[in-house]
């Protein structure tokens, strides 16, 4: 069961120790799937995301009650987990962009798979190529393509991450998702990104 | 730009859906990292056997340090007996951390230094002085529960010493089996009783059965009559004098009256005061 983020700001603020646990379970599959898909990097995802949780606990034991209380547990969480990114993405030169992330990242179809037409439709070949052309994107685009798509933040939590207009954002979505589209439709990404 | 927006389809094409796709390349964190996290900020304890002379010890750990140190049948009493103790979530480890391995191990054969974090939220102040204290006692050498009242300030407390000692979660991590009653005896032991107590001593160098003995006949402090300073009768400096060359006294007082000034190192200050 997910629990309603207000009502778990309002617990984690009363009992810190006592409600983590239930941040940790709700959050921490999206937390992997945002940091799988900005790093595409399995290894550096598991890493990202031990380090992003571990670091909202300790944020949080030094907050006041009220500060917790306001707290928008999921785009705080985003924000956290793009900052590790970035801090590795500063200490790596090439982003990875071959199929074995998935492969390592033990990726199985969703269990809903036989009800998604989507899902059906698409080969899991395509899927790990549509992975590591997002692994590929230029990070302008990447973050909030993930952030809007894999883990479905609305734009109004997307500008409060990334601190860019809505409209910015919009856009920078949209061009991630064409430059996707053309990717997979075979047209180099360089070509297109230039 | 128009390459950007051509619509070639091509089999596999995505251009519908793309973003239902994308959705579908959320990926489940591996089912460990919960409980990595859980246990990095203290909110879950790991526990695994460890190999010691009085049988296998239970340690618990968690991101702030070692939990508990204990003997039990087997792990899923020690991790039963923990879980009801910590009220936390106690998850089976094949062995501990390399790191953590290495510094108990190092701790256990002697070295104070080796660094060992200890997790000891809900101890209260006085029970850390006197761990803390317990700590200073080499291995190979016992000092009596007055010397610690004495040296943490607290000359009268005595019996609250023996009492923090018996709650000292990390036994042999804090090595308060170092530590004898204020008559020269051994004294109780929380790691499964006294005989523990003497097993282990006995693995650290120390005669058990001969220190009773010289604390029953008033031999309780030990002076060299060339260097005219007294020690508590395991202090390495005493331990280095020929036995020609010693003498017993029964207190301090007695010491100092035939002129002997107090070692410094081992401080047999404490048992006037307690005595």
């Amino acid at each position: 069961m997910v629990m309603d983020d207000t009502e778990l700001a309002h617990r984690l603020a009363r009992d810190l120790d006592g409600a983590f646990e239930t941040l940790v379970r709700t959050h921490v599959d999206r937390c992997h799937s945002i940091a799988l898909r900005v790093t595409g990097n399995p290894h550096d995802a598991e890493d990202i995301t031990q380090d992003a949780l571990v670091r909202a606990y300790r944020a949080l034991a030094t907050y006041e009650p009220e500060r917790i209380r306001e707290l928008r547990i999921r785009g705080w969480l985003a924000t956290i987990v793009l900052n590790l990114c970035r801090n590795r993405a500063r200490t790596r030169t090439v982003p990875s962009t071959s199929l074995s992330p998935l492969v390592e990242g033990g990726w199985e179809p969703r269990a809903d798979a036989a009800s998604d037409p989507v899902g059906q439709a698409l080969r899991s070949a395509d899927r790990e190529r549509l992975a590591a052309h997002l692994a590929a994107l230029p990070e302008r685009y990447r973050v909030p393509v993930v952030l809007r798509h894999v883990d479905d933040l609305s734009y109004a939590e997307l500008a409060a991450v990334l601190g860019r207009p809505e409209g910015t954002l919009k856009a920078q979505v949209h061009r991630g998702l064409a430059l996707l589209r053309a990717a997979m439709a075979g047209t180099e990404l360089e070509e297109l990104s230039a | 730009m128009t390459r950007t927006t051509r619509t070639t389809r091509t089999p596999g094409d995505l251009s519908g859906d793309l973003s239902g796709v994308l959705a579908s390349l959320a990926v489940p964190a591996p089912a460990h990292l919960a409980d990595d996290v859980l246990v990095e900020v203290g909110l879950a304890d790991r526990m695994a056997p460890y190999p010691s002379p009085i049988g296998t010890l239970w340690i618990a750990w968690n991101g702030r340090g070692v939990v508990e140190v204990n003997l039990a049948q087997g792990g899923a009493e020690a991790m039963a007996r923990h879980e009801a103790r910590s009220g936390r979530r106690t998850i089976p480890a094949e062995a501990l951390p390399a790191r953590l391995a290495d510094a108990v191990a190092r701790r256990l054969a002697g070295e104070r230094r080796a660094r060992i974090p200890l997790d000891l939220r809900g101890r209260t102040e006085f029970e850390i002085a006197v761990w803390t204290k317990a700590l200073e006692i080499p291995l190979g050498e016992v000092r009596p529960y007055g010397w610690i009242a004495a040296e943490i300030g607290r000359p009268k407390a005595v019996r609250a010493v023996g009492t923090a000692l018996g709650h000292n979660p990390v036994p042999l991590i804090v090595p308060c089996h170092r530590v004898v009653r204020t008559d020269g005896t051994i004294g109780q032991y929380s790691l499964g009783g006294p005989g523990n107590k003497r097993t282990i001593l006995a693995a650290e160098g120390l005669d058990p059965d001969a220190l009773e003995d010289d604390a029953r006949r008033g031999r309780r402090l030990s002076g060299s009559t060339t260097t005219r300073i007294v020690c508590w009768p395991t202090c390495r400096h005493t331990r280095r004098t020929q036995e020609r060359y010693r003498v017993a006294f029964r207190s301090l007082r007695e010491a100092a009256a035939a002129g002997y000034r107090a070692c410094r190192v081992c401080r047999p200050t404490a048992i006037e005061a307690a005595a």
